[in-house]
């Protein structure tokens, strides 16, 4: 048997595998915990927990596209505290490794949340979601505004000390990835997570109106996983040092690695997830095979492979 | 939801057999010993397509009827209807075909523990899982009447070995078609009263489980609905085929038809919330 280090960082926090939940595709665990081991996977990246409880937007939430689907849920969910008290005990225990996704809608919200992380015990880093397009106003969208971005990043970075990896989810919707990535990195993020889902809308044929209940919502699946794969490529390029966690429409073994050779660190699995609950372990034993096959003894190697200089 | 999916596996099984009955499928598929797990108003998730398929999202559909015994080991049949692009493809998978499906999914019809009088209602396919509901039913001494109701008689489905375990079955059509004119649920309150029923179950399009709330509300009698909002997952994960219910508390929250349901007590669904913004 060839011997391969699979696992990978994340600012200081360690995994054993590069493989993770999607925050937003997972629920709380406990659901795919039927399906599988959870503490076999990288890790779990938990739905975005607002401050108080929300209950999200009008059904219907969802429409299936070509190799893909819209979803506008609205960030449904139990609010911070509901949460810590019932859903990361639940995968403290079962020994996953957590990365807790936060979202707020005012740059405060953001550090009032990361204030009440401080002290749980049990998590590897904080995933800042500040590009969750399931909004009432796109003005919230953080992460379409260089300067707001900036500013979340740097109030929790505040709040949270040096301890805890800041991981900064972006939105694909903007002009220049590259320099919000730079303003969040310069403003304190360890690492960044590179898809949100892209904005979206499908028209009713039956009812000549826009599907979704909230009219727009977030295209995933491999519908986007090439917009996915460009970002990825084109922030690494730009800050090699920066850790990614690379998501959008992974499904294959093949997907994961196309993400780590052009920049990720780890990917996270979503919308797969919702057509086959033990995606993410096809996904990992797959990945893992194709770097032995390729010659690679560590997933680290394979970092950002594709921008090794040319005659490599 | 604490234990629910505790029997779901992931499974490939094959088609037994396909036949049309009417404007729907009669899918029997190889399920093994997993068929004396499922409860009427369990549902299974089913991939379409095949593989590289451009559609990556399960379709679900009721379990109408297991059968443990049967030449081939557990069994359970689907009714379903060739709507869109999915439950075609499924459709036209003939005998021996291979699916990819996760079963059995969500919560069961609750049986009562006395042999009470019951009422089943279908709208549409509806129906489906009303049959293997009322054997369950016979079987504890319940007396089982059923309505069935449609906009036409083609979208009756009304097996004849499905009357069985049923004491009387009535049809109704908007069309008058087939049966009697008009809507399944005009007979529900004379029926409450004249054969002293004590739970309806009820499966079909959200506007008559609603219309039913509305006879039942403020009576003793329970209404047990299996409800239908389009899923992507299956399995609890997705947060997309929400309702608003009210807890003990009186506090409405966003359940999930998948794992909250979808089997639920018709009068904790805000029906009136249904596809709005809470």
């Amino acid at each position: 048997m060839t011997a391969l280090d699979f696992s990978t960082t994340l600012g200081n926090a360690w995994f054993p595998a590069p493989t993770f939940t999607a925050s937003g595709c997972a629920s709380s665990g406990r659901e795919l915990s039927q399906f599988f081991d959870i503490k076999t996977m990288g890790g779990v990246v938990t739905k975005s927990v607002m401050l108080k409880a929300r209950n999200g937007r009008a059904t219907p939430r969802m429409a299936e596209t070509p190799s893909g689907m819209l979803n506008s849920i609205g960030l449904q969910g139990p609010g911070i505290d509901a949460f810590l008290a019932k859903d990361v005990p639940f995968l403290v225990e079962e020994k996953a490794r957590i990365i807790i996704s936060i979202a707020g809608e005012t740059v405060e919200e953001y550090s009032t949340l990361a204030r009440k992380l401080r002290s749980v015990s049990g998590i590897s880093a904080i995933e800042v979601n500040i590009s969750c397009p399931n909004v009432e106003n796109r003005g919230l969208v953080f992460a379409c505004d260089p300067e707001a971005s900036r500013r979340v990043i740097d109030g929790v970075r505040r709040t949270i000390g040096g301890e805890l990896p800041i991981i900064a989810k972006l939105s694909p919707d903007v002009t220049d990835l590259v320099s919000i990535a730079k303003g969040v990195v310069d403003a304190g993020a360890d690492g960044l997570a590179l898809i949100n889902t892209v904005l979206g809308m499908v028209i009713n044929l039956d009812t000549m109106r826009p599907h979704l209940g909230g009219k727009t919502g977030g295209l995933s699946g491999p519908a986007i996983k090439p917009i996915a794969v460009r970002a990825v490529y084109q922030v690494h390029a730009e800050m090699p040092q920066v850790p990614i966690l690379g998501m959008g429409g992974i499904s294959s073994g093949r997907d994961a690695l196309e993400m780590i050779a052009a920049g990720a660190s780890g990917v996270s699995i979503g919308t797969a997830s919702f057509g086959n609950p033990t995606a993410i372990m096809s996904i990992q034993n797959e990945l893992k095979d194709l770097l032995i096959a390729k010659g690679f003894t560590s997933l680290r190697q394979a970092i950002g492979y594709a921008h090794r200089p040319e005659g490599e | 939801m604490a234990g629910i999916n505790k029997n779901a596996a992931h499974i490939r099984a094959n088609v037994v057999s396909n036949k049309r009955v009417g404007q729907y499928h009669q899918l029997i598929v190889n399920i093994g010993d997993l068929a004396q797990k499922c409860r009427p108003g369990n549902f299974v998730a089913i991939s379409v397509g095949g593989e590289n398929s451009r559609m990556v999202l399960r379709r679900a559909f009721a379990i109408s009827r297991v059968s443990s015994n049967s030449v081939s080991g557990g069994t359970m049949e689907l009714i379903v209807a060739p709507h869109g692009q999915g439950s075609k493809w499924l459709c036209a998978q003939g005998e021996g075909a291979i699916l990819d499906i996760i079963v059995p999914l969500g919560t069961a019809f609750g049986i009562p523990t006395e042999p009470v009088q019951v009422l089943l209602v279908g709208g549409g396919y509806g129906s489906a899982p009303l049959f293997g509901l009322a054997e369950v039913l016979n079987a504890k001494g319940c007396r089982v009447d059923m309505l069935l109701g449609a906009s036409t008689a083609s979208k009756i489905y009304a097996p004849m070995e499905g009357k069985r375990a049923v004491n009387s079955l009535r049809i109704y059509t908007e069309d008058g078609s087939m049966g009697q004119a008009g809507r399944v649920t005009e007979p529900i309150a004379g029926l409450i009263h004249d054969l002293n029923i004590a739970v309806i179950y009820s499966c079909g399009p959200m506007a008559m489980l609603s219309a039913i709330d509305e006879i039942t509300r403020g009576t003793d009698v329970v209404h047990q609905c299996a409800v239908e909002e389009s899923m992507a997952c299956g399995i609890g994960i997705c947060m997309t085929c929400v309702l608003p219910v009210v807890d003990a508390d009186g506090n409405i929250s966003m359940l999930r038809s998948c794992i909250d349901g979808p089997v639920m007590d018709g009068s904790f669904v805000q029906w009136d919330k249904v596809g709005k913004a809470l």
